[in-house]
């Protein structure tokens, strides 16, 4: 019954589309228990695997969801999974957008955009530093850490250069036997 | 690396003025170029190296994302796209934002289930993610540093830092409270102010 499986993965992904608020890290204890409890796709070693996997290739964190797809039903379910996720969100999104957009100079809108900047920027922040306590194990992964951050802050060169440098420098201290 | 295609200083979200190709390289080069999470480069890109934005209506586009269901990027990337390009536009940035990630993340699959033991590979791991986690602190404290942000509002960010980042207080019941309040405080500032 692999369209019965295709249109599961549908329902359960459009679903976590809607109730995802926050984004897809504040929404993953609510996919796992999707994939693992209810529906039974995978055990929990292997949605962990899937999740590091999606954290260490490039682009926004919500591929998650489209190799939790591949794992299911290949490519099929890669597809289904990424478009349920995606396209309920994003029609959100778009009148979301367009109506404060056209309304931008109304004073309302922006009193609101005035409160919510700050806010998010302190969220930003909250997940920085989150990543930095799940990656941070030594004295040279804090250093790494803060290093990337000055270098953001005070230069306007390409992020992913401070990413490779990050990468680099550990791999040397791994072949050096440093402490990590 | 291709930068400056909209010249313009002052950037200010005119539909038209960024065409669809702009838009495709852009959010190619931020979905092939975000790792551990697209938020700093995309910053880099849509404000820096692109001028399509300015440093404040990218933190409001980010913010509504934020509000919203869904992944942040791909909400603002559908509302970015839309504002230059209207609804193709959007259609443009969200599958050129996540085409090459995927492709290039199921290709890691496979390798990852035949070398994931190797201390070569998590030594390289850990210190990306060490970097990655560096980035997205320093974004968030250049866009806090370039909007000149009033006292109340340097407390309403900390106070969304220290809920959410500190004391593990999930999102959702912390932009409940701090974005009417935050709002309720930007309301009183704006009428004092007249």
């Amino acid at each position: 019954m692999k369209d019965n499986l295709l249109w599961r993965i549908a329902v359960t992904f459009a679903s976590l589309s809607f109730v995802a608020v926050g984004g897809v890290t504040a929404a993953l204890p609510g996919i796992h228990r999707q994939v693992v409890d209810v529906q039974g796709w995978m055990n929990d070693t292997t949605f962990a695997n899937l999740y590091a996997l999606a954290q260490a290739a490039p682009g926004p964190n919500v591929i998650v969801v489209g190799l939790i797809g591949w794992q299911v039903s290949r490519l099929a379910g890669l597809t289904v999974a990424m478009l349920a996720m995606v396209v309920p969100s994003s029609i959100v999104a778009l009148i979301v957008g367009r109506v404060v957009h056209r309304h931008a100079d109304t004073s309302w809108i922006a009193v609101a955009k005035t409160g919510l900047v700050p806010v998010t920027i302190g969220l930003i922040l909250a997940g920085g530093v989150v990543m930095a306590r799940a990656a941070d194990r030594g004295i040279l992964m804090v250093v790494i850490t803060l290093a990337a951050a000055v270098f953001v802050l005070i230069s306007e060169r390409n992020p992913a250069w401070a990413l490779a440098a990050g990468t680099i420098i550990s791999l040397v201290a791994w072949g050096l036997g440093l402490p990590r | 690396m291709q930068s400056g295609t909209n010249p313009v200083s002052t950037p200010s979200g005119v539909a038209g003025t960024v065409t669809l190709r702009h838009l495709l390289s852009g959010f190619l080069k931020i979905g092939l170029l975000g790792f551990g999470g697209v938020a700093p480069i995309a910053r880099h890109v849509i404000v820096e190296d692109r001028a399509w934005l300015t440093e404040e209506e990218y933190a409001s586009v980010m913010g509504v994302g934020q509000v919203l269901p869904g992944a942040n990027t791909i909400n603002a990337a559908v509302m970015i796209g839309d504002r230059f390009q209207g609804m193709a536009g959007a259609i443009v940035c969200v599958i050129s934002l996540m085409v090459m990630p995927l492709v290039i993340v199921t290709g890691l699959g496979a390798l990852y289930q035949r070398f994931a033991a190797l201390p070569q590979v998590q030594a390289a791991i850990s210190g990306s993610a060490a970097a990655a986690a560096g980035l997205v602190i320093g974004a968030a404290l250049k866009m806090a540093r370039r909007l000149h942000p009033t006292a109340i509002a340097i407390v309403f960010g900390l106070l969304a830092f220290i809920a959410v980042g500190l004391l593990k207080v999930s999102l959702i019941p912390a932009v409940a409270v701090l974005g009417p309040l935050s709002i309720g405080a930007a309301y009183l500032g704006h009428r004092r102010e007249r």
